[in-house]
């Protein structure tokens, strides 16, 4: 074989190995879509839906008792006091339950801020019934400006029984200077 | 020198031979390089180099560990110690080490004249350089160099000072470096063997080179991409991992460690390769079980896309996912105990030697094995909730990674330098490195497991007064393994030099030329070696 042959198999092989590494950059990226479609179908990243659901009268299962935790943060440099009036709730399955949260902007402007909520186990997600919450929509406060805001759920009587403590968690992000959705 | 190898370099009066000229003058000769041995040397040099600083770092977290309390850093520059340590140690030691050797070695064992792409072989050293320069730049900048481990988890990384786009964009330049070296190892293995090497004739250490190549060109890009997506976020406000627009921190992790795990076998597979080659030599007998070996370095290899979530079991996966990925990483541990196996059934019988690459070899397949085990621990998903992020992992990412690729490398320099250079090392202060290493490399990483089952979290600068007494003992070990390796750079440097004076043969280990094509040539090799293949191919190693 002269050395021709070898530069031109080389270059075939090179072009290749070059279309490999292209799409496997662009594999990396398709992750995201993946990612966000199976977590959809699985729930496995313990988001939960970001409008509120229609409500459903469920059968109230009396006999048994869910501990339902709530918990809050707040992102780095959000300046905010952010906390929940209960710690935790025991609730029965298929019941509604409305739980205040305080929160209050702590500087001297106006503030837009958006809670992100995220539940654990991340599988029970989906059967935690939210039909109002502040999350749901970007929060606007004035300087200083304190507020209580609702939450309303039911725990999908179908829970798995496994399931005895649920947690709520909430954080806060300060998107004043972020560009806005919806 | 061209005397020696006139066989070789029958060619050399043939006016369409443009390559038979010698190296450039000066030091300008090391800039434009294109020559596999040159560049080789450059990989090598670089790595030992860069194998200091990091050492350096790592003496800075042993240091400020050695009693409770804060008492040399900063908990930030702590932080940073350690990220720096480890991806200076990742991409700018043990990568590069494995690059020089295959630069070096990959072309005489398969007996061809040089890489397939000098040119491009040259710029994919140069970039490697300038991308730890720039990851180097980083502990100089407003907000210091990166502190959140080098995972480079968000949101942790995200509070980065002005050094983050600094050490995305070194990344990206590491990941272009390793990617084009990768693509020319695969070129130069696919069409430049000589006539008669098939690829199940191939050594060892060139089929775990191959695997480990495939691996590098699938998961670099992941990675370069994982990091472009952080860059976006910080500044573009894209919100991949930023829950407050839709997206999960938890994706990085999976990004990550989809390059990740691949990334650990990158650094593990060429030092199979390595312990393949040398210990056959000292037990002067063929490998045991070639075709298992490369089968196994294949098993591993697929294996190691499809783990990766080892290393999250506590995000909160479903029952389901920590099931799957326990099974599949016990499953890592079949192909694994079958090279363990083979090196031991190697050496079985074998007439023996313990010369300083067969004491490393030796060394490699014990502790290398302690640090197979101590992943099977964590490999259960119950038990990894007590050790994740505690010493223990530290303890076993070290045993895998010091006294197996570190160890290795040492080994092949041992191994190959009186081929490179000519010149004998000396022996005796290598023998005197060897127990120095090994002993100490127990003492500084083996204390690191009581540290992380009693609880003791990693990456912290200060602890419990608990831990104080395996820390200590854990630092000590630490600087005279640090210290030790300055014999190991004395004999380098005495060996180019000229080493014992003893000349060396051409095949320099008994009967190696039955193993490998490289002894078959002079020692030191001529500057352009191959350039008329061979016809006698060893087979020795089947």
């Amino acid at each position: 074989m002269n050395n021709n042959d070898v530069d031109i198999k080389n270059a075939k092989l090179v072009r290749k190995l070059v279309i490999v590494v292209v799409l496997m950059f662009g594999f990396g990226f398709a992750l995201v879509p993946l990612y966000d479609v199976l977590c959809d179908i699985t729930g496995l990243n313990g988001k939960v839906g970001t409008t509120g659901v229609e409500e459903v009268a469920y059968p109230i299962d009396k006999n048994r008792e869910v501990t339902v935790e709530f918990m809050t943060s707040l992102n780095e440099n959000t300046s905010m006091i952010f906390r929940s009036e209960l710690t935790k709730l025991k609730v029965h399955p298929g019941q509604y339950y409305k739980v205040n949260f305080y929160a209050e902007n702590t500087t001297e402007s106006d503030m837009v801020a958006q809670a992100i909520p995220s539940i654990s186990p991340g599988l029970a997600a989906e059967f935690f019934k939210k039909t109002e919450c502040f999350c749901f929509t970007e929060q606007i406060f004035k300087p200083r400006e304190g507020k209580r805001m609702p939450v309303r759920f039911a725990l999908d009587p179908e829970l798995p029984a496994d399931y005895k403590t649920i947690t709520l968690a909430y954080t806060f992000f300060d998107k004043t200077n972020k560009p806005h959705k919806n | 020198m061209s005397a020696v190898v006139a066989e070789h370099d029958d060619h050399h009066d043939h006016s369409h031979d443009d390559h038979d000229h010698g190296p450039a003058k000066g030091w300008i000769r090391w800039i434009i390089t294109t020559n596999h041995k040159d560049i080789g040397t450059l990989y090598l040099v670089f790595a030992l180099a860069m194998f200091f600083v990091g050492g350096m770092m790592a003496l800075v977290i042993r240091a400020e560990l050695f009693e409770p309390g804060l008492q040399f850093v900063e908990p930030q520059f702590f932080n940073s110690m350690t990220t720096m340590h480890a991806l200076v140690m990742v991409f700018g030691a043990v990568m590069p080490g494995f690059v020089g050797l295959a630069n070096w070695m990959v072309p005489m064992m398969i007996g061809a004249p040089d890489m397939a792409l000098p040119r491009m072989n040259n710029m994919s050293f140069w970039l490697l350089v300038a991308g730890v320069l720039l990851l180097a730049s980083t502990l100089f900048m407003e907000g210091g160099a990166p502190a959140s481990g080098w995972t480079l988890y968000p949101p942790l990384v995200l509070q980065t000072g002005k050094a983050l786009p600094f050490a995305v964009f070194s990344v990206h330049l590491l990941g272009i470096s390793s990617i084009m070296g990768a693509i020319n190892i695969i070129a130069t293995i696919f069409n430049m063997r000589a006539p008669g090497m098939t690829l199940m004739k191939m050594p060892l250490f060139v089929w775990t080179w191959l695997i480990t190549a495939f691996l590098l060109i699938a998961v670099m890009p992941v990675f370069a991409g994982a990091v472009t997506m952080l860059l976006t976020d910080r500044f573009f406000d894209t919100s991949f991992f930023n829950a407050a627009g839709g997206g999960d921190p938890v994706l990085y992790q999976h990004i990550f460690w989809f390059f990740g795990h691949p990334e650990v076998y990158i650094m593990i597979l060429p030092t199979f390769g390595v312990a393949s080659t040398i210990i056959p030599t000292f037990a002067r007998k063929p490998l045991f079980g070639y075709s298992s070996m490369v089968y196994a370095t294949a098993g591993i290899a697929f294996l190691s896309f499809i783990v990766w979530a080892h290393h999250m079991f506590t995000v909160g996966m479903p029952m389901a996912g920590e099931l799957y990925f326990m099974y599949a990483t016990m499953l890592i541990a079949v192909p694994t105990a079958v090279k363990v196996f083979n090196w031991t059934a190697t050496m079985w019988k074998g007439s023996m030697t313990f010369e300083t690459p067969m004491l490393f070899s030796i060394a490699f397949v014990a502790l290398f094995t302690i640090g197979g085990f101590t992943g099977l621990m964590m490999a259960i998903a119950p038990s990894d909730f007590q050790y994740h992020d505690t010493y223990f992992i530290v303890a076993h990412f070290h045993y895998t990674l010091v006294p197996a690729s570190v160890f290795m490398l040492m080994a092949a320099g041992y191994y190959w330098l009186p081929k490179w250079t000519g010149h004998m090392y000396n022996e005796k202060i290598g023998q005197l490195h060897f127990w120095l290493s090994a002993v100490s490399v127990n003492i500084l990483f083996f204390p690191q497991h009581f540290l992380g089952l009693a609880g003791m979290p990693r990456r912290i600068p200060d602890y419990a007064v608990q831990f104080a007494d395996w820390n200590m003992i854990s630092s000590i070990g630490g600087f005279m393994f640090g210290f030790s390796q300055l014999l190991f750079l004395y004999i380098v440097v005495n060996t180019i030099r000229g080493g014992t004076g003893e000349k060396v043969s051409d095949e320099v280990w008994e009967d190696a030329h039955k193993h490998s094509l490289e002894w078959t040539l002079s020692s030191p090799p001529p500057y352009h070696s191959f350039t008329t293949p061979p016809t006698v191919i060893p087979t020795e190693h089947l």
